[in-house]
């Protein structure tokens, strides 16, 4: 069974400790199938090591925040571009 | 309530994170859903109890006044409400998920905004209610907002329907339709937000406007 996740807007919390802006509010290009939207919009999965985030519509991976000791690692292959309104 | 020094006031819908470490050093992170709205440095929420969980029996049922708490927020710019927005407003919550949403209804209250409000809320039994009083109170005193509830286990005296979950029917009867294109906030246990927003965007509102915030539960 696919274990049940919640939005985007989870990751507005562990991703202020990487980001200077609510990265959320942010719209990612899909490298899955292309889609624009914001990651508010992302299913987000957690489990004890970070936050597995895929795309809504095609469920690609869009990113992945693993915590280490000593930080975090954030793996953004998923996503192709991020629009951030200034 | 939690007085957080140096808050500074929040958007009405964020959220915070609260972090609880025991004595051995284990660390738990939640997030919670903010109930209250505007400037302060007083933070409201309300937390369902789930009897396994690590944090939440905490807060119910063990916390003392002047306790402690690493929080950190306010957090999220998309799952919100501002006073300045004008368009109607359909409001979805599901259990505690009503919460974010009640703090768009008080923001709309406070700030005298003509925004016509419309919350349907689902909820186990008429004890189970977040806030009965106020929302009733808001319901009678305002024009501009409509107070709607979907019992799912068991109805008020006189109730004219059967205990029931959220349907295609009950979301036509009750919320704004896709013709007006309202901005619609659905907050929930997952199946509950993915089954409304189904259902919304086959209704014809636009997905785009159609904005959820899912709750794992634990």
């Amino acid at each position: 069974m696919m274990p049940r996740h919640v939005d985007g807007n989870a990751l507005a919390g562990p991703l202020s400790d990487l980001f200077a802006f609510d990265v959320t509010c942010a719209s990612g290009r899909c490298v899955g199938c292309g889609d624009v939207t914001v990651l508010a919009r992302a299913m987000v999965y957690e489990d004890e090591m970070g936050f597995v985030a895929r795309c809504h519509l095609c469920d690609s991976m869009l990113l992945t925040v693993v915590r280490t000791a000593d930080g975090a690692w954030l793996d953004l292959q998923g996503i192709s571009g991020l629009h951030v309104a200034l | 309530m939690v007085d957080v020094p140096g808050w500074g006031g929040n958007l009405a819908g964020q959220h915070l994170d609260l972090r609880l470490t025991a004595p051995d050093g284990y660390t738990a992170v939640r997030s919670y859903s903010i109930a209250s709205a505007g400037p302060g440095d007083r933070v409201e929420l309300a937390v369902d109890k789930f009897p396994d969980g690590e944090v939440s029996p905490y807060l119910v049922d063990d916390i003392q006044k002047g306790d402690e708490l690493e929080l950190r927020g306010p957090l999220g710019g998309w799952f919100v409400w501002k006073p300045e927005q004008t368009e109607s407003v359909q409001l979805i919550g599901g259990g505690s998920g009503v919460v974010p949403l009640i703090a768009m209804v008080r923001s709309h209250a406070a700030s005298g905004s003509t925004a016509p409000f419309r919350l349907l809320y689902s909820v186990r039994t008429p004890q189970d209610v977040f806030f009965a009083d106020e929302l009733r109170a808001l319901a009678e005193s305002s024009p501009y907002f409509d107070l709607n509830f979907v019992y799912t286990r068991a109805v008020p005296a006189n109730w004219p329907s059967k205990p029931g979950r959220i349907s295609r029917e009950i979301l036509e009867a009750s919320t704004y339709p896709a013709s007006i294109s309202p901005a619609v906030f659905v907050c929930g246990p997952t199946g509950f937000v993915e089954s409304v927003a189904n259902i919304l965007v086959a209704l014809g509102h636009e997905p785009t406007s159609v904005k959820t915030e899912r709750f794992g539960g634990k």
